[in-house]
């Protein structure tokens, strides 16, 4: 308890900082002691309650213990295409349990995780906050040997550690940047301070109309304008105001922003600066996911370099009464939080729930304080387009889209890994860019995004028509989309809603049972039909997760009819899919009987 | 009056105070937007997303939304109710609602609406969900069965120091609304009742207490919902 007081004292009993209080408790015991929640609600001034529904939230908050060793493997799509399967079975043999449990001892905890971004190098998992990539049944078993021998996790690895920052010693991670296709935005040369030297010598205004005359917009994936959502937040009444970037990619298949956060952490918290600037904030949060706490370090050096180059912090970039402080606040696993009003009140120390609009962030955000929330690749390109002009940027891409995008791309081709392309780019000329062969299927911006076949290849990527944040899985004709992709996608939504909105809590699993129906052979023409005006209700929720949650199934059902009509009676209009043999088979096999036929 | 805006529900010409939420000014009209996870004098959470209206083609819920001048709504068109009528039903199968046996039965503003839609039988298969019935606290029984996860409970009833007596927890279709067993102790027997009350369905009893006004003779036995805001019509 003395260290739980401590803990809290820290954070000066305040119940804004929940997030922090019960990360730090995580990892002081490995779990939050259910017999703790009372002492923790008490000291915050929380009923045990109100604690508990934060807490029960998050999926890295367990209540109970995971065991010395606890292991998070991804159950993405791409996972299980590059061979989870073997491996999930692997760890549940070795380790004597199924997944979701620890073993007698204590010593081994299996469970699953939502994507971790690291779809370029699956299987992957996370053990004790490192990450394990390109898992096989051998080193799997290597694995468990070494915890049944108490290894330190930090010395399981037999590969080397991963290229430029991975290889650092503040990161010392085996994961692999995959950097493929250098760009002219991101990968321009950045002298850290030398950008926000340059924006300070303007106006904020000349700094917001700079970002807007480049046509810069959220590289997130709904693609606001940027310069506009500036604005918006500058002409709020003077006060406190707050940046914040969204660093919760949770997008499956999406690992672009890892990349960032490895390799330029310096570009982007320049851009938080010079956004601070611009809109007259003082406080930046750079909001990152839970899966990424392995970069923790590295993050915080990297801040300590800028402090110490005076790039922010007081007087920042040299000038008088210009402040800006950056801080790192961690996600605890939920894919809801990368909603930016769902990580504002996760930031805030509750549910990740998103909120209602009105009122927008730019007037009521963290705190109920104007707060721009900026995606990393965004605040990583308003350095360049300050550094370079926005006549610069806007000679990149094409008109409506202009610059660059960072594209992740992981499934079946021979290069997965992230490339900065200009907008314009088709299907065709990336799948031709990854060696790509034999595609069936695209999916373009992840689970929430579209599943795409040939005939759309031709389609380019830009805001005018392939809109997209950046991921692209690639499905070769091998791949069974209905089984293999779209009901891991539902699966995936079932697991990721925030539970609040009456839709997006329960159309999902209702629609998953019906696929699993079809699937099953037991479904009729009517099912598909079902399926798609069942879908129609999820557009009544209340943000982009619910009102994408059915994008899987009507995409899909969009592009690969056949593939559903594949696998229904045709000849029938109702099908119980009743078998009288195989519901009475157990009852036969105990009696040794057979029904008379 | 200046701060007096013009805008229309369905084709009726409406006035209301500029900046109030849409569920109260069409009320004001003798509109009635159906809503479920509302209640007057709450903070709006729109959860339950039955006040969807379409406005300038886009899906706002009423209960959260200010009226603006000009605005054109869209309110009882088929599309809508259709789409209303499914949530209802999906709000039947993910629980478990037997209302012949239930106390709230006749006060009941699900099995109100389900009438109101005309609900026959739902569109959706029965999940029958295990759900546990919570009798531990002295005052109230909370009964996870009937809960619709409305959040007027959490909105409402908090102790003098703010802190809530009942509490969302987990999240997806494994979310349900718990109690604080400390908390729900201290509860008075008549901020018990206005849990029971605040209530739209049968989740949050009052125990020792059932069944005072005869069935037949509840709220909207005798009128159906919505009918009270209609009939005041201008």
């Amino acid at each position: 308890m003395e260290t739980v007081k401590k803990i809290i004292d820290k954070y000066n009993a305040d119940p804004t900082r929940l997030m922090d209080i019960l990360t730090d408790i995580r990892n002081e015991k490995g779990y939050i002691p259910h017999e703790l929640n009372q002492k923790i609600a008490n000291a915050l001034g929380l009923s045990r309650a109100d604690l508990e529904q934060t807490l029960s939230f998050y999926h890295f908050f367990p209540q109970k213990p995971t065991g010395k060793y606890t292991v998070y493997l991804n159950n993405s799509v791409v996972a299980n295409m590059m061979g989870r399967d073997q491996v999930r079975k692997t760890f549940e043999e070795e380790a004597g349990i199924k997944f979701g449990n620890v073993s007698t001892d204590g010593s081994i905890g299996l469970f699953n995780t939502s994507c971790i971004g690291m779809s370029d190098q699956e299987p992957a998992a996370i053990i004790n906050e490192l990450i394990f990539i390109n898992l096989t049944p051998f080193r799997v078993k290597e694995i468990v040997r070494d915890m049944r021998a108490g290894k330190p996790v930090d010395q399981m690895f037999r590969a080397n550690f991963g290229d430029g920052s991975n290889n650092s010693d503040l990161v010392k991670s085996v994961v692999t940047n995959h950097i493929r296709r250098k760009g002219p935005v991101l990968w321009d040369p950045h002298t850290p301070g030398e950008t926000i030297r340059k924006a300070v010598r303007m106006t904020p205004e000349q700094v917001i109309d700079e970002v807007k005359r480049s046509n810069l917009r959220g590289r997130g994936g709904a693609g606001f304008p940027t310069g506009l959502k500036w604005e918006f937040c500058s002409k709020s009444p003077a006060g406190e105001k707050f940046v914040f970037c969204n660093a919760d990619e949770g997008e499956p298949g999406t690992f672009k922003d890892r990349v960032i956060l490895t390799e330029l952490p310096k570009l982007l918290f320049e851009g938080m600066a010079i956004a601070g600037y611009a809109i007259g904030a003082t406080n930046g949060i750079l909001y990152i996911r839970h899966e990424y706490k392995y970069l923790q370090k590295h993050l915080e050096k990297a801040l300590d370099d800028l402090r110490a180059e005076n790039i922010i912090g007081n007087d920042a970039a040299g000038i008088k009464g210009f402040t800006f402080n950056i801080r790192i606040q961690y996600g605890a696993g939920a894919y809801v939080c990368g909603e930016e009003s769902a990580l504002l009140e996760s930031a805030e120390g509750k549910r990740g729930e998103p909120r209602d609009r009105p009122p927008f962030p730019v007037d009521k955000g963290y705190m109920e304080k104007p707060t721009i929330i900026n995606n990393v690749e965004t605040l990583c390109s308003v350095v360049k387009i300050i550094k370079n002009g926005s006549d610069w940027y806007s000679s990149l891409g094409t008109r409506e889209s202009t610059g660059t995008k960072l594209l992740s791309i992981s499934g079946d081709c021979r290069f997965p890994g992230v490339y900065e392309v200009e907008w314009g780019f088709s299907i065709y000329d990336i799948l031709q860019m990854v060696g790509a062969t034999d595609t069936q299927a695209v999916q373009a911006g992840g689970p929430s995004g579209a599943l795409i076949g040939p005939i759309e290849f031709k389609r380019k990527l830009g805001y005018e028509d392939l809109a997209t944040g950046g991921s692209l899985i690639i499905f070769n004709k091998t791949r069974e989309l209905l089984e293999d992709v779209v009901l891991n996608f539902m699966e995936f939504f079932i697991e990721e809603s925030c539970g609040s909105c009456s839709t997006c809590r329960n159309l999902p699993y209702i629609l998953k049972n019906k696929l699993e129906k079809i699937l099953r052979g037991n479904g009729v023409m009517q099912d598909i039909d079902d399926l798609q005006e069942w879908s129609k209700i999820l557009k009544f929720s209340r943000c982009g997760l619910g009102q994408t949650a059915a994008n899987p199934i009507t995409t899909s059902i969009k592009n690969f009819r056949y593939l559903y009509e594949e696998k229904v009676q045709k000849d029938k209009e109702f099908y119980t899919g009743f078998s009288l043999a195989s519901a009475v088979k157990e009852s036969c096999e105990a009696t040794g009987r057979n029904p008379i036929s | 009056m200046s701060n007096t805006v013009t805008f229309k529900i369905d084709g009726k010409e409406c006035k209301a105070e500029a900046g109030k939420l849409l569920v109260e000014a069409a009320k004001e009209n003798g509109i009635y937007i159906p809503t479920l996870c509302n209640y007057p004098g709450l903070k709006p959470k729109s959860s339950c997303r039955i006040c969807t209206v379409k406005v300038s083609g886009r899906l706002m819920t009423a209960c959260t939304s200010p009226v603006q001048e000009g605005m054109v709504v869209e309110n009882n068109t088929t599309e809508l109710n259709e789409v209303r009528k499914s949530i209802i039903e999906v709000l039947f199968v993910s629980g478990n609602h037997f209302c012949p046996a239930c106390e709230k039965s006749g006060n009941c503003e699900l099995q109100a609406l389900g009438y109101r839609f005309q609900m026959m039988a739902p569109r959706f298969p029965y999940e029958f969900p295990e759900k546990e019935i919570d009798a531990s606290h002295p005052l109230i029984i909370k009964d996870q069965n009937r809960c619709i996860l409305c959040k007027r409970c959490i909105r409402s009833i908090k102790d003098e120091q703010g802190r809530g007596i009942f509490a969302y927890k987990n999240r997806s279709n494994k979310a349900e609304v718990i109690v604080d067993k400390v908390l729900a102790a201290r509860l008075t027997p008549e901020r018990a009742q206005e849990a029971m009350d605040i209530c739209p369905v049968g989740s949050i009893l009052v125990r020792e207490k059932g069944f005072i006004t005869p069935i037949g003779k509840r709220k909207y036995d005798l009128s159906p919902i919505g009918s009270e805001i209609e009939k005041t019509e201008k």
